[in-house]
């Protein structure tokens, strides 16, 4: 079929509507993907900038009152540190992090804003897209944000001093993992709300007490070993083990790959429920 | 007819569609024919948008069976939309983007190359007069000028059949009237077109065809011109009392009009009587020695057609 512009509706002279049709075609899964993908991209043109300011910040304030502020006392403390300088030990933690928090803020009001308020998911299923192929879309999309942040905390704290391997490139992109394995699940949990007042109980009672407690900060076995385990559940645990093996610079590759298959089982089964709440949502 | 007919885009038969214990579509019975202007009227609640949605392959029917040009859309959804055009009820435009670029970007949905997307919404821009607003942000428009937007795009696939949920829902008189000329020129140009409104004006103005809903069944079909020569009167005499309730006079109205008064109805506001001669209706109350306050003469609409057929008003 060929496509045209300048036949069809406005350009009609003759007595039919479409001497040419412009056209649609149902897209394979990739393909659909990607048509949903370049909507989100289009439309993050207009607002990069500030993102970007956010993402040079956010590695200045972590790493400068943490690592530099925070780690000053830490290695001159009586217990003797961490073993290696503190900035160094917080900093591929707080890239894992940091992602997480990236990852579930654009799982979270996007996605409801594209079901309830902006409905862009309601604009894309009236066209061949299928449900998957929003979801997908979107997913991907933020995958490429989250690889974003990644890059601009890996590139600042390298600046700064706190990576120094050139391994840590490995950890830019478990922490884009690590911040898949949040956004996929939460798409699901926030394709299931109402409004977005599940989403302050997220951040309160999920985000927060794992940013505090999965080892971004201090090892886990600093922990009373009955909460340890709820560290070891959370993909930002497995995350920062990585990370921090990865940016120190000697890793453990089979050690990282396990913490790698981990997270993308979270990533796996987010999806999974993903397309069962999306489907329950979109299409009724 | 059935539907392997091609020239039968949509049909349906037993369609119903349920939610949870509601029925919101109770088993229709629909034809839509290439190149016709096909309309569902009824108030809100009488199960047009659910029909809309399901023909959108956007809700799967709960029963019955629904053909849409030729393919089943619990199995053909994307292959069907492929070959939509879908105005929804609510417009789904992104209001940070500019105008053209919501254009650019839907047509990539149907996968339109980015040159044909560029090249078709400057086409439909001026379609839609809307060609020097394609730069500027959608957010600050006004309400018309976004539902042109939105006719506009749905037209980036050059859809077999336009699909347009209550149109001009919301405009004002003049906005309503442009929109309307717009789908006349559709109309003219062979695009089918399937459209709700509880707007008895607009479903006469657009409709060659429609079926009259109500709680969820059809319970009428025709032209806007034999549904109102089969359901109602010639003309309508519009009566109003000086009291607060007209109730009262509805006696006095129908002995006073004798045989001239087919039916008298009770609106709260007004009594209407339906008549084949409305100035010999009005003579023969004025006879009567009755006093309305006030009297109107008109033809009869598809508004008196509905309220014969349901007892209620289209629009509360």
């Amino acid at each position: 079929m060929t496509t045209t512009g300048t036949a069809g509706i406005a350009g009609t002279t003759g007595t039919t509507a479409h001497a040419v049709r412009a056209g649609g075609t149902v897209p394979g899964r990739a393909a659909g993907t990607g048509r949903a993908l370049e909507f989100w991209a289009r439309t993050y043109r207009r607002t990069w900038r500030g993102s970007v300011v956010s993402g040079v910040l956010s590695p200045l304030l972590y790493l400068g009152s943490l690592g530099f502020g925070l780690g000053t006392l830490v290695d001159d403390g009586a217990s003797g540190g961490v073993g290696v300088p503190y900035v160094l030990f917080v900093a591929p933690g707080v890239l894992a992090a940091n992602a997480m928090q990236a990852g579930v803020g654009e799982a979270t009001w996007p996605v409801m804003g594209a079901i309830k308020w902006q409905r862009q998911y309601h604009a894309m299923l009236a066209t061949p897209l299928a449900v998957v192929d929003v979801l997908l879309g979107h997913l991907a999309f933020i995958v490429l944000r989250l690889l974003a942040v990644s890059v601009v905390f890996g590139v600042v704290g390298a600046l700064l001093g706190a990576f120094t391997s050139w391994w840590t490139a490995g950890a830019v992109l478990v922490a884009t993992l690590c911040g898949a394995a949040y956004a996929a699940p939460v798409m699901a949990f926030a394709a299931a709300q109402e409004n977005d007042q599940g989403f302050a109980y997220l951040f309160r009672f999920v985000l927060v007490p794992t940013f505090l407690f999965a080892g971004t900060f201090y090892p886990v076995d600093q922990l009373p070993a009955a909460i340890r385990p709820v560290a070891w559940v959370t993909p930002l645990w497995h995350a920062t083990q990585a990370c921090r093996d990865l940016a120190l610079g000697s890793p453990d590759l089979a050690a990282v790959g396990a913490h790698c298959a981990y997270l993308a089982l979270w990533v796996a089964v987010g999806v999974a429920a993903a397309r069962v709440v999306y489907r329950r949502r979109l299409v009724r | 007819m059935d539907a392997d007919d091609p020239e039968v885009l949509i049909s349906a038969r037993g369609l119903t569609k349920r939610f949870d214990d509601f029925t919101a579509v109770d088993g229709i019975d629909v034809d839509v024919r290439r190149g016709e202007a096909f309309g569902f009227l009824g108030p809100n609640g009488a199960g047009k948008s659910s029909t809309m949605r399901m023909v959108g392959c956007v809700s799967p029917p709960s029963g019955g069976e629904l053909r849409i040009l030729g393919l089943d859309p619990r199995t053909d959804g994307p292959r069907i939309r492929a070959r939509l055009g879908v105005v929804p009820q609510r417009d789904t435009l992104d209001e940070e983007l500019t105008v053209a670029e919501n254009l650019v970007v839907y047509a990539r949905y149907f996968g339109i190359s980015r040159k044909a997307a560029h090249a078709k919404a400057a086409e439909l821009l001026e379609f839609a007069q809307l060609a020097e607003r394609a730069g500027s942000r959608v957010e600050p428009l006004s309400g018309g000028m976004k539902r042109r937007l939105t006719i506009a795009r749905s037209l980036v696939n050059d859809p077999e059949i336009l699909l347009l949920d209550e149109p001009t829902t919301g405009l004002d008189p003049q906005a309503r009237h442009v929109l309307w000329d717009r789908l006349f020129r559709l109309k003219r140009q062979g695009v089918t077109l399937v459209l709700t409104t509880h707007y008895m004006d607009e479903a006469e103005q657009l409709c060659d065809r429609l079926v009259v809903m109500d709680a969820g069944r059809i319970v009428a079909e025709g032209s806007p011109r034999s549904l109102i020569e089969e359901h109602s009167s010639r003309e309508v005499l519009e009566l109003r009392f000086p009291d607060d309730d007209n109730a009262p006079w509805a006696g006095p109205v129908t002995t006073g009009a004798g045989v001239l008064a087919e039916r008298v109805e009770v609106l709260p506001d007004r009594l209407l009587v339906y008549t084949p001669d409305g100035d010999a209706a009005v003579q023969a109350v004025h006879a009567a020695g009755l006093r309305p306050s006030s009297v109107l003469v008109r033809r009869s609409t598809l508004e008196d057609v509905f309220l014969h057929l349901t007892g209620r008003l289209l629009v509360d």
